[in-house]
């Protein structure tokens, strides 16, 4: 049987978070009342003119330049004409042939080595309106009685991003959007998140076989809101192109939605003539040419990239801790530990378990390591304590480690003993079998010890005292 | 390159119109005249003169992220063909842009 390679682009778009919308000034505010944040220019009124925002316009590019992206001397808006009723213009205003970065390359570091992958195009468009089917027996959208449109939406800046198709399994689509998502945060011009639907991604899949050259039929693959839904989505289509080719069949181009609770593809129906765009240059909008001195600050400007970050850390705390670290958020809490003295590995494992909720402030870095260094001699109440409290005011470490843990056997033998003595059923069933009853014991002592005990040692009192 | 019947219907269909025969035909040799109007342009040598995409001789014209106060519901509405609550009311659809 042939070894089949999958081969995978990716179609990402984002929100961008300005404080306005592309091309008018009402607010970039979509969750609010249904078409309060409306004007003539989004809601498309005859006459109404388009003022790009410069932001969007700098943010685009700030995140080119992350992408490893060349800035197009000169960029063009073009009309895509769509007859959706999203779109009240009748278009979207977007970007063809001339968009404001190309040619990028994206490296995302693995356990198994580094794999790129190359960036076609970041361009700037606007989002279409938000629509609500209304009604129709099923609920579904071709049962729908009428639709509702929300212009807020409508008009607000969002980013294409389109990959080459370098990537060549579902893991490693997982992993590119993670960490592309990740740069997108960093870089403060998006909160990117998907179940918000500020970054959406369709992917276009084909098979080929191992050492095959040049590609085969792909088909779009849409309709994916988690990460983990983008690379199911793409097995199944994978599997599904592997089995039509085994058999003979062909792989046709078509647009499929991947349905979660099936595990499968369906085809989308659309009218041919829907992808007739009729591209052409907006003429009311002027070309933009990105100016030197700008493109340099927004490189200067550049923060240190959590790809970057990623190759450093796993050196320290392994390459999965790593990347867990940096995509959660939870890398400033460990980097916070261990420039306190504290190792990487337990930082890194504090700040993802204990601290994963928390965010300590940093003038308590000093306690919560002396804290964290004395954990086991103090009760799991005081340790929980700490981690909560270092998020809301100073925490004293003295304080917090005079709750010591009682390890002491002397002290906790006669407690162990009365313990037993008061539950004589209980003792006989664990010795006749019942194993799960070391818990309850163990439950009692700590009771009687308001939760000081230290329950390792309690445990081994309990199982010498039973055996 | 000449603009056919099937090229009137073609785009009638993408605007959403709907034409009878006699605006077809006249439709027909309307886009024909205009076409060879435009295609007057290539008659001269343009191979050194790059494509306009605007006549205006200027570049960044751009506005700053600041928000105005947008329009109130009435105005907003005050043109809908349909309107339901707070929302614009359209024939349902199947599909959308984004
Ligand atoms: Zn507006």
């Amino acid at each position: 049987m042939a070894e089949w390679e999958p081969v995978v682009g990716l179609e990402i778009h984002v929100q961008l978070k300005t404080r306005t919308k592309m091309f008018c000034r009402c607010a970039n505010a979509y969750a609010t009342e249904p078409n309060t944040q409306t004007c003539p220019v989004c809601l498309a009124f005859p006459g109404a003119l388009p003022t790009p925002n410069e932001t969007a316009i700098e943010w685009t590019l700030k995140l080119g330049l992350a992408l490893g992206c060349e800035i197009a001397p000169r960029a063009l808006f073009h009309r895509k004409h769509y007859p959706y009723p999203d779109l009240p213009k009748g278009y979207q205003i977007s970007q063809y042939d001339e968009p404001l970065c190309v040619n990028g390359s994206f490296v995302v570091p693995g356990d198994d080595g580094d794999f790129e992958v190359g960036i076609v195009r970041a361009h700037l468009e606007e989002d279409a309106a938000k629509t609500i089917h209304v009604g129709g027996a099923t609920g579904r959208i071709v049962g729908a009685a009428h639709s509702n449109i929300d212009f807020n939406r409508g008009g607000t800046p969002l980013v294409e991003i389109v990959t080459r198709p370098d990537i060549h399994s579902a893991e490693q689509a997982r992993r590119f959007l993670q960490l592309l998502r990740q740069t997108i945060v960093e870089l403060g011009i998006s909160d990117a998140e998907m179940e918000k639907g500020q970054l959406r991604a369709d992917a276009n899949v084909s098979v080929r076989e191992q050492g095959e050259a040049g590609y085969r039929t792909r088909t779009e693959l849409k309709n994916m809101n988690s990460f983990s839904h983008i690379a199911r989505g793409i097995d199944a289509e994978v599997r599904r192109q592997v089995a039509t080719w085994e058999v003979g069949g062909e792989v046709v181009q078509q647009t499929l939605d991947y349905e979660v609770k099936s595990d499968t593809v369906t085809p989308r129906r659309r009218k041919e003539e829907a992808d007739d765009y009729r591209y052409f240059p907006e003429p009311d909008l002027v070309p933009v040419e990105p100016a030197a001195e700008v493109i340099e600050r927004l490189r200067a400007d550049l923060p240190e990239l959590p790809g970057t970050r990623i190759r450093v850390l796993a050196a320290d705390v392994g390459f999965d801790h790593a990347v867990d670290l940096v995509t959660t958020g939870n890398e400033h809490k460990a980097r916070l530990l261990v420039e306190h003295g504290l190792d990487w590995p337990t930082a890194a494992n504090v700040a993802m378990n204990q601290l994963a909720a928390i965010d300590p402030l940093p003038e308590n870095g000093p306690a919560l390591v002396a804290i964290i260094e004395q954990r086991d001699a103090i009760t799991r109440e005081a340790l929980t304590a700490s981690f909560a409290d270092s998020a809301v005011g100073p925490l004293d470490a003295d304080a917090v480690l005079a709750h010591h843990v009682v390890a002491d056997t002397s002290e906790l033998e006669p407690l162990v003993d009365r313990v037993l003595a008061d539950s004589p059923g209980q003792v006989a069933a664990f010795r006749g079998g019942k194993q799960g009853l070391l818990g309850y014991f163990v439950g009692q002592v700590m009771k009687e010890t308001q939760g000081k005990a230290d329950p390792k040692v309690v445990n081994e009192l309990l199982r010498t005292k039973l055996g | 390159m000449a603009i056919t019947r099937d090229d009137v219907l073609h785009v009638a269909a993408l605007a959403r119109l709907e034409l009878t025969e006699d605006e077809i035909s006249r439709l027909e040799v309307q886009l024909n005249d205009i076409l060879e109007a435009v295609g007057k342009v290539s008659e001269l040598d343009l191979s050194d003169v790059p494509p306009t995409s605007h006549p205006l001789d200027v570049v960044n014209a751009f506005r700053p992220d600041e928000s105005r106060p947008s329009l109130p519901l009435d105005d907003v509405f005050a043109n809908a063909p349909q309107r339901d609550g707070d929302h614009f009311r359209v024939p349902p659809t199947g599909e959308t842009a984004a």
